[in-house]
Order: structure tokens, then sequence, then C-alpha cells
């Protein structure tokens, strides 16, 4: 209830804003979120769409002084290919909408941007790691990100079990889905090469909760690391479970873990030795975070998620193009097309750190953060933040 | 694999694979009761078995915690009001979904159809409920008595929720023998479930007993919603399905509508789960990883079922419960 008057809200608040520019109307622009809004992942949905409410409230008004009526339109696509899809067609035919911030999952990012590439409309994506969301062809014109990469993450974090705490030999087990069997990949395969040994490598479905049987057998084989791909809800019972079975191993995982629930599903008093990759910097990280953190908090009286902060740079990626492609056409209305080539040119330092994009549409430089997971989400430590460019493009 | 591998990893795979057996055990036993007295299965129980989970779960974690009293009390009193409203759902879906249909004549397959949609109704219902406070996903609260570990051989230990799922698990198999067996409501239990036209000719109010079972399979779910949620330290709106899916499998390869049959077919169904989930890897030196268990689990029920259709304990007679 209180989303709906946040939006209502909100909505009714760009209205006025169009309103008052309403003198020179030269038509109306849309920018769309698309983030799951109900369900098991609502909270990051919610956060990424509030981020980018925040970023239309701040720099929109570059557009409404060109004479334009900005309006943010949130859709909800409760973490789900098909309804991703069907939204997407839906934006497709607004011809109002000039770009998405979207999604929160990779598996619907992908064919969701194929739809989006049919007319040109460009996406920013805070949060896809995945990657095949800039890597396939038919949609190089349009897809972006501001995030980091698994084929970055997942060698990150094998670098650091090998290097940093000497694992030998080791575990690596998966969600048998497209991120957590991407990022195991990914991972295996780095620390292989490290010459360390991967004693058994294997997938546990989703809805699983029992790991007794290869938690059993690590109790003979005693690993010195057990990785897995996949996200909280499982990683939580692993460690309780290794915690519980007197296996003293690290545990390590990809940003799949970064939720404050891993620690409640684990047990605080498992939480040892627990650590996990992200791609997503903690706010006390980010220069600007203060300022964000306090004006969020202000307007939407809750405390910034994980991914608002990504959230709010898309949106403003996406002003950003749209007012240099408008400039560019002596303040008329751009299509869809110049705004997707606008945002290859988009340089600005935001929240999250500098925001540039290479010719395939990931960011230049991503952040890599490695962090010990604590006895709450509160008490994780950074252990260490590398910065890496994007691999393949230019 | 050398036989000290073996040997060493028989004993936790045993007692992890009881366990999970008992825990299905107990959900079966709420499939097969309903079976057995309707010839319906009740495919709403894995949700009525979640709903008594999360239950738990809350109490447990906003009325129960940093209370005085001794943990296996506050567990006691969690599964009271859990078996309580468990029962509760499950008579209310067969006040509204089964009776109507059993009174106009529908045919067989309409309850399973009506029993699905209950299913549906009650996960998006807590979803809905927990969502109304930013919640999914419901940790157990940490309480360590029940992780106290127990020796089991001289290098393995089992935690102490193991022994309490053991002695609930077999608390439930002998109370629910002995009502259907020895008690007068058993008796007419018993009538129902062999005839119907029957047992109401015989004085019996036939609707009064279906929904006593129906109360007495409910409450039975809510305490194993509540062992369930022991053990596996966490529960969701949608964490029934899978769970119910294999209860449901137990029952059917002990024998559906026999209790005995339940409790074997759940132990079996956890067994080979466990002992395939740890051994398969390494007799096929990885090639075959965990992730394939239950192609391997579900293969052995196929050539069970085929070889013995009705069931490990199930008679191919009318006779039932």
């Amino acid at each position: 209830m209180k989303l709906m008057k946040t939006l209502v809200a909100a909505t009714t608040g760009l209205m006025l804003l169009s309103c008052a520019a309403f003198a020179e109307d030269k038509g109306a622009i849309k920018i769309v979120t698309q983030s799951p809004l109900s369900g098991q992942q609502s909270v990051a949905g919610e956060g990424i769409m509030l981020g980018a409410q925040l970023a239309v409230a701040q720099f929109g008004k570059q557009l409404t002084d060109m004479g334009f009526q900005l309006s943010l339109q949130p859709e909800d696509d409760q973490a789900t290919p098909n309804v991703g899809v069907a939204n997407a067609n839906r934006i497709l035919n607004d011809p109002a909408v000039l770009g998405v911030v979207g999604h929160y999952n990779s598996g619907v990012a992908i064919p969701s941007s194929e739809v989006y590439a049919k007319d040109n409309l460009a996406m920013v994506s805070p949060a896809n790691t995945n990657p095949a969301i800039t890597d396939r062809e038919t949609t190089h014109a349009i897809a972006n990100r501001i995030c980091g990469r698994d084929d970055v993450q997942g060698p990150a974090g094998a670098n650091f079990a090998t290097e940093t705490l000497k694992a030998k030999k080791l575990y690596i087990i998966n969600d048998k889905s497209a991120y957590g069997s991407g990022i195991a990949q990914t991972f295996e395969a780095a620390v292989r090469k490290n010459g360390a040994n991967v004693i058994l490598s294997t997938g546990m479905d989703q809805n699983e909760t029992d790991f007794s049987s290869i938690l059993n057998r690590a109790r003979v084989d005693q690993p010195d690391l057990i990785y897995y791909g996949g996200t909280y809800p499982q990683g939580g019972l692993i460690i309780k479970q290794m915690r519980q079975k007197g296996l003293k191993a690290a545990f390590l995982g990809g940003d799949g873990l970064d939720s404050g629930d891993l620690q409640k599903i684990a047990g605080p008093e498992n939480m040892t030795n627990a650590y996990f990759t992200t791609t997503a910097l903690p706010l006390s990280q980010m220069p600007a975070a203060a300022a964000f953190a306090q004006t969020y908090k202000a307007k939407f009286n809750k405390e910034p998620e994980v991914y608002s902060a990504y959230g709010y740079d898309s949106a403003r990626v996406i002003i950003e193009a749209i007012v240099a492609a408008a400039k560019a056409k002596g303040g008329a209305i751009p299509s869809r097309a110049q705004v997707a080539a606008a945002v290859r040119e988009v340089k600005f330092d935001g929240v999250t750190g500098s925001i540039a994009f290479n010719n395939r549409g990931d960011i230049a430089s991503a952040k890599y953060v490695v962090i010990e997971a604590g006895k709450s989400a509160d008490a994780n430590k950074i252990v260490k933040i590398i910065d890496v460019a994007a691999p393949g493009g230019s | 694999m050398s036989f000290q591998l073996a040997l060493e990893l028989l004993p936790p795979t045993l007692a992890d694979g009881l366990i999970l057996g008992l825990l299905y055990a107990t959900i079966a036993l709420g499939y097969t009761m309903v079976y057995g007295v309707l010839g319906l299965i009740n495919f709403a129980h894995s949700e009525i078995f979640m709903v008594g989970a999360v239950v738990a779960v809350e109490l447990l974690t906003y009325v129960l915690a940093g209370s005085p009293l001794h943990p296996v009390l506050q567990l006691a009193l969690a599964m009271i009001v859990a078996a309580a409203v468990s029962a509760a759902l499950a008579g209310l879906a067969e006040r509204v979904a089964y009776r109507p249909l059993r009174r106009s004549n529908a045919p067989k397959l309409a309850p399973l159809i009506t029993a699905i949609g209950i299913s549906l109704f009650l996960q998006d219902a807590v979803r809905f409920v927990e969502s109304l406070f930013g919640q999914f996903i419901r940790p157990f609260p940490s309480m360590p008595f029940f992780d106290i570990p127990l020796p089991l051989t001289p290098n393995d230990s089992i935690p102490m929720k193991s022994v309490v799922i053991l002695i609930a698990a077999g608390a439930m198999l002998v109370g629910l023998r002995y009502t259907v067996n020895q008690t007068r409501l058993g008796k007419a239990i018993r009538a129902v479930a062999t005839d119907r036209m029957a047992a109401s000719l015989m004085g019996i109010d036939v609707n009064r007993i279906v929904m006593l079972t129906f109360l007495i399979g409910g409450a039975l779910a809510g305490v194993a919603g509540t062992l369930y949620a022991l053990q596996f330290g966490r529960v969701d709106p949608f964490s029934g399905f899978i769970p119910g899916l294999k209860a449901f499998t137990a029952a059917v390869l002990g024998g559906i509508g026999s209790i005995p049959g339940a409790m074997v077919g759940g132990i079996v169904l956890g067994l080979i789960e466990m002992l395939i989930g740890t051994f398969v890897p390494i007799l096929t030196n990885n090639a075959i990883g965990t992730e394939y268990k239950d192609i391997f689990a579900f293969g052995i029920l196929i050539l069970i079922l085929i070889f013995k259709p009705t069931g490990l304990l199930g008679r191919p007679s009318t006779e039932k419960v």
C-alpha cells in the first residue's frame, strides 16, 4: 500500500512538474523501469525502481526545461521471463518511451531486450551480470549495463580463493540455473588454471534443501573451500549445514549471496570463514553515497537497497542520453535509435563510480568486490576491491 | 572406491537418509489418510503443510523467542498451534472444495482440480500476507539446543534435532495407528473407507467422519511442517511443493491408503535419495554428479512399482486405511 502511495505521490509530482513547462509543449517522454515489484525479489526490484524515480526527479529538469513532459513508468516483470517480454511488447508500442532501466534478473533481461531491439529501444541494466546481456549480436545496439560481468566475477573469486585463501582442494556446487552454473563454470576454469584441485563439481536443484549427501563426503575429502554458484536461500543453508557437520572449510560464492537474508538463513553463529564476490559496491564505498542515501531516505522514508544507486545511475544515463540526442536534433524529440546511440557517448561521475561505456555497452571499467560475510549484513567486511576493464570491448 | 571410504561414509549417510525419510513419511501420512477414506489425492496437503511450517516459524520468532520455556516446550507449543491452524485449513478445504463436489456426484477427477486450486490459492495467500510485512523467506530462529551434537560413531555425531524428529515421527505413526485400529473413531473411519454407503446405513455420519479425517491429516501436516522447518531452517510460501511431491511419491511407494506403508515408503525414499546422492558420484568418479540423484531415485521407484504395483505394503483389495 505504501508503495502505491509513493507511486501516486511521485507521479502527481511529476505531472505538476510537467504542467509547469506546459507553455511550450514539445511532447511526452517516458522512461520505463522493469524490475520485480512483487514476489521473492521485490525488495531489490523496488530499490531499482525508486532509485530511478529519484534520478528522474533530480535530473529530469533538463528535459522539462527543453519543453518535454517527462514521466517514469514502473513495470513489474515479476522476475519472470514471459512477464518481462509481455511488458516489453506493450512498452515498445508506446512511442513516448525512449529508454528502459532494467532488469534485475539476467534470465528476464535477455529475452526482453530482444523485444526492445526490434525498435532500437535502449536498455540500461543496473544489475545483470550474465555475459550474454551485452554479448549477443541481435541486441548489440541497445543493451548496456553499468555493473560487472560474471566472466570477470568468477575469475576474481577464483584468484581470491587460490591466492588469498590459499585453497588447494575445492568443491564446487551450482544451482543448475543460468546464473549459477554460468558463474560456477568461469570460477572452475580459473581455479584449475591457477593449479588448484577441483575434487567435486556438481549441481543441486534450486529447490533442494538437504545438502548432506555432498557435505558428508566433504567430511572425508576435507576440501579447503566450497564454492557455491547460486543465490542466498540455498547458500545460507549450505553454510549452516557445513558448520553443523563440523566442516571448517572456507565458503565462497558470487553476488547471488549479496543479501541480508544470508545471515538469517545460515544463522549468525555459523557465519565464519564465509565470503562472496559482488559487483554491487556497498554504499559505504561510493564517494557520493552519503548525499544519495540522505535524499533517498528523505524522499521514500527507507534505506537504499543494494541496487538502488545502480537504478539511479542507470536512469541518469538515459536522461543524459535523451538530452544529448535532443540537443543534436536542435531541441526536437529524438528517435529511439538516436537515444540508443547517445547512451554509448554518455560520460559522468555517478554515485556508483565513473560511468562510461565501451562499444559493446559494457561499462568501461567495473569494480568487483570481495566481501567477508559477518554475523549480520552490517558486519560484512570488504576484503578487497578490484577494478577490471570489461573484456572483449574497445 | 576404497572399502575404508565406504565404511566412513555409510553411518552419516544412513542417519541423514533416515531423517529425510521420516520427514517425507510424516507428510505422507496425511495423503494416505485422506486417500484411504475418500480415494482422493488431496494435492492441497503440501500447502497445508507449508502453512503449518510458516505458522510455527512465526510463532517461534515473534511470540516464543526469549521466553524462559525449555526449547523443547517452545517447539511443542509451536507444533500444537501449527497443527491447529493446519487442521482448521484442511477442514475448511474439505468443506469448501471437496464436500460440495461429493454431494453433486462430480466425477473423480473434479476434486483433484479443486485441490490444485486450493493449493495455488494458499501459496499466494501466504505470499501476500508475508509481503505485507516485506517478508518472503522465513528463517527458523536460532535455537542452539537443537544443534547439540550427540555421538553416533567415534567420528560422527547427529544433532539433537534429529532425535527430536525421530521421536516425534515415531509418536505420530504409533498414535495414528492406535487411533485407526483401536478406537471407536478409528472403527468408523475404517467403515467409511470400506464402504461409504453401508457405513451410513449403519448410522455413521459419513460427512462427520470425513471431516475428522481431514482434521487429523491437517494436524499431522502442521506437526510435519514444524519438524521440516526445524530440520532445514527456512520456509517460504513455495517450499511445500517439492516435499509434498516427494511425500506423495513415498505414499504411493509404500502403498497408498496404508499408514505403515507411508512410513516405510518415506524412509525408503529418503534412504535411496541420500545413498545415491553420496555414492553414485564416488562410484562413477564424479562423471555422474549428485545433481542426478532424483533421476536414479525415481528410476528405482519405477522398478519397484513394476514388480509391486500396489506399493511395498499396499494390498490389492478394497481394504483401506
